[in-house]
């Protein structure tokens, strides 16, 4: 399964940072391969490293040193514009807070990444907008605004808009931790839906019965890999979503 | 990205909050209306003003008594101007081909019931020449003929006052309780601007003026007419030779001033240049003001989403991209506040130039500056902001609350 070449690769990742006198070494020396098609959550505590992690997986930060090579070019001595056009056409972000543009309908959400490439016309952006927000579901909700949807369908529509540039890896930062455990599992459902399509996903969290929903856990603590392991049982979202308790009517809005 | 989207991104942002565009816009309108109701009215009075005098009659030259004051007060008794001055000039001057003095005489013509508030204009027949009037109908005085006599040549606004149903010629006005016989009419020659109505006139001979209305020798102004255009220079030095001649004048100030009519335009229109100068810098201020007004707007907006740049940046946008935005937006304010300025301040110009029926001239040129200036005031007063913007830090500006 693990034939191909890598999409991302770390090699002895350090980053520190200076804090007034102190320099503080959030990263220590990390390295981990991500292949194609794989589903993978990077766990950790507050401080473990994993925030640092995602930024530098994300080319919105550069390792002090090190190696960070996504889809078989080095990013480390990129500038600014170049890494902001590796975040506009080979990554998709998925954030805690859904960092949805306020008075701005689902749809336009979704378009947004593409407003940065040059290359995807209105009508192509707008079709491949309206394709993205079919595979989360919210085909129908197209128009309405972020206020006028519930956490979960928020949620979705961020998933719609990392989908939108067909990215090579789906990056999500602890993309449940504001939801509910029954929406929660309805994100990861999606998830799950997407790494069937052969999507490669990163998912960077700290609850561990997240982390059974993907094939394989990396652990980081103190700025280094504890634990990479591949998850032999993997938990079927939509099982574990039906066989919660059903939500008591007066929930529903 | 392409423009069009940009500017659909901005005007977007900006329809969110619509007061404070509307706020911001204001600041540029007022700035930008001020400026061209300004200018309108500096470019006005200098197009009038050389209307005026292109309308005295380009080789037409003005000689008065050099008066010497310092704050206002005279520091040395002037020379006057004579009757036999007007005739040395008539009859040794060979640049000049016209000379009439000017003496006047406020008050009223009345005809029956009906009123002329026209001062009376004492000239010599050459004045028709010198100012560019035509005879309409019956004849001009005589300058040895009809010397002090009682008889006077009217303008059309004077005709229509005072003879509203009939032909004025050979009938008789009383000015100071002295009766004058029309013995002419002038052809209409439109008003000049400043309410000056260049019909509304009454010329007699300047000798009647002197004996009979205003006793006295003393001769206010003499205008010239110069043989052709480039020989207003010779003309006038040609005049003060005469002039100084007949006093034995040894003093080296001149005891006049004599002006050509390029002179006193130039005399004129720089007093008016200084004028609407300072009203426009004054505008200018407002103008800037109002920019200042863009830039606050503007930081305020850039801190207020500071996350949403941060988000722009995580998913693409390059540091280009995020300036561009913020910098359409204000271009597009000072841009809009331009169109509206300008357009307000055309209406302004126009009502004024109706309503006060002051010279008001809004020049292509203004406007066109206006515009330009008001895309620098977006581009300069965003710029800082904007780039501001497009340097936060995306890992920050996601963090931003």
């Amino acid at each position: 399964m693990q034939s191909s070449q890598p999409i991302l690769s770390v090699q002895n990742l350090r980053r520190d940072f200076k804090m007034g006198d102190e320099i503080v070494h959030a990263l220590r020396g990390v390295s981990f391969d991500i292949y194609p098609g794989e589903f993978v959550t990077i766990m950790g505590t507050s401080g473990s490293g994993k925030s640092t992690m995602l930024n530098i997986l994300g080319c919105m930060d550069r390792p002090t040193s090190g190696h960070y090579i996504l889809d078989g070019q080095h990013t480390e001595t990129l500038k600014r514009d170049a890494l902001a056009r590796i975040r506009s056409q080979k990554l998709g972000f998925v954030f805690q807070s859904y960092n949805l543009l306020s008075r701005t309908t689902a749809i336009e959400n979704v378009e947004l990444p593409l407003l940065y490439n040059s290359k995807v016309s209105a009508e192509e952006r707008h079709h491949r907008a309206i394709e993205a927000l079919k595979m989360v579901g919210l085909e129908s909700r197209m128009n309405h605004l972020p206020n006028q949807l519930s956490g979960g369908q928020q949620q979705r529509v961020a998933i719609a808009r990392a989908l939108v540039n067909d990215p090579v890896i789906i990056l999500a930062d602890e993309a449940t931790g504001n939801l509910d455990t029954r929406t929660s599992y309805e994100i990861m459902m999606i998830f799950q839906e997407l790494h069937r399509q052969g999507k490669t996903i990163a998912f960077v969290t700290h609850e561990p019965d997240i982390a059974t929903f993907s094939g394989r856990t990396i652990t980081l603590r103190d700025g280094l890999l504890k634990k990479d392991v591949i998850n032999e049982k993997v938990q079927d979202a939509k099982t574990a979503f039906e066989a919660l308790p059903p939500p008591e009517t007066f929930d529903e809005e | 990205m392409n423009p069009i989207t940009l500017a659909k991104i901005a005007l977007r942002a900006l329809f969110r909050n619509r007061m404070r565009t509307f706020l911001s816009v204001l600041g540029i309108v007022i700035g930008v209306a001020a400026v061209i109701t300004m200018v309108a009215m500096g470019e006005g009075s200098k197009k009038s003003i050389k209307e005026q005098m292109t309308a005295m009659g380009t080789n037409a030259i003005t000689i008065m008594p050099n008066q010497s004051r310092r704050g206002g007060v005279q520091t040395e008794s002037s020379e006057s101007l004579e009757e036999e001055d007007v005739i040395a000039i008539r009859e040794n001057a060979t640049y000049i081909n016209g000379v009439s003095p000017m003496v006047t005489v406020g008050g009223q013509a009345i005809v029956g019931n009906n009123n002329s508030p026209t001062s009376l204009s004492g000239v010599s027949a050459d004045y028709l020449k010198i100012r560019n009037y035509e005879i309409e109908d019956g004849v001009m005085f005589d300058d040895e003929a009809d010397r002090m006599a009682k008889v006077c040549v009217i303008g059309q606004t004077v005709v229509k006052n005072l003879f509203p149903d009939g032909n004025p010629i050979g009938k008789t006005i009383r000015y100071k309780s002295i009766p004058l016989k029309v013995i002419g009419t002038l052809k209409t020659k439109g008003s000049g601007d400043f309410g000056q109505d260049q019909d509304d006139v009454i010329f007699t001979p300047y000798q009647t003026v002197m004996r009979r209305f205003s006793a006295t020798t003393n001769i206010r102004q003499i205008y010239a007419n110069s043989i052709g255009e480039g020989y207003a220079a010779k003309a006038t030095e040609e005049i003060m030779t005469i002039l100084k001649e007949r006093r034995n004048w040894t003093k080296p100030t001149d005891p006049f001033r004599v002006f050509t009519q390029e002179e006193m335009i130039q005399m004129v229109t720089s007093t008016s240049d200084m004028l609407s100068l300072v009203l426009t810098a004054i505008a200018g201020i407002s103008l800037f003001v109002g920019g200042i007004g863009i830039m606050n707007i503007m930081y305020v907006s850039v801190t207020e989403r500071t996350k949403e740049i941060g988000l722009r940046m995580a998913i693409g946008a390059r540091g280009k991209d995020i300036l561009l935005q913020f910098l359409f937006e204000s271009v597009i304010i000072s841009l809009l506040g331009g169109a509206i300025g300008i357009a307000l301040g055309i209406a302004a110009s126009e009502t004024v130039k109706l309503a006060m029926n002051w010279p008001m001239s809004v020049s292509v040129t203004s406007v066109v500056v206006s515009f330009g200036v008001c895309f620098a005031t977006g581009v300069f007063f965003g710029w800082y902001p904007a780039r501001k913007a497009s340097r936060l830090d995306p890992i920050e500006a996601l963090r931003f609350e």
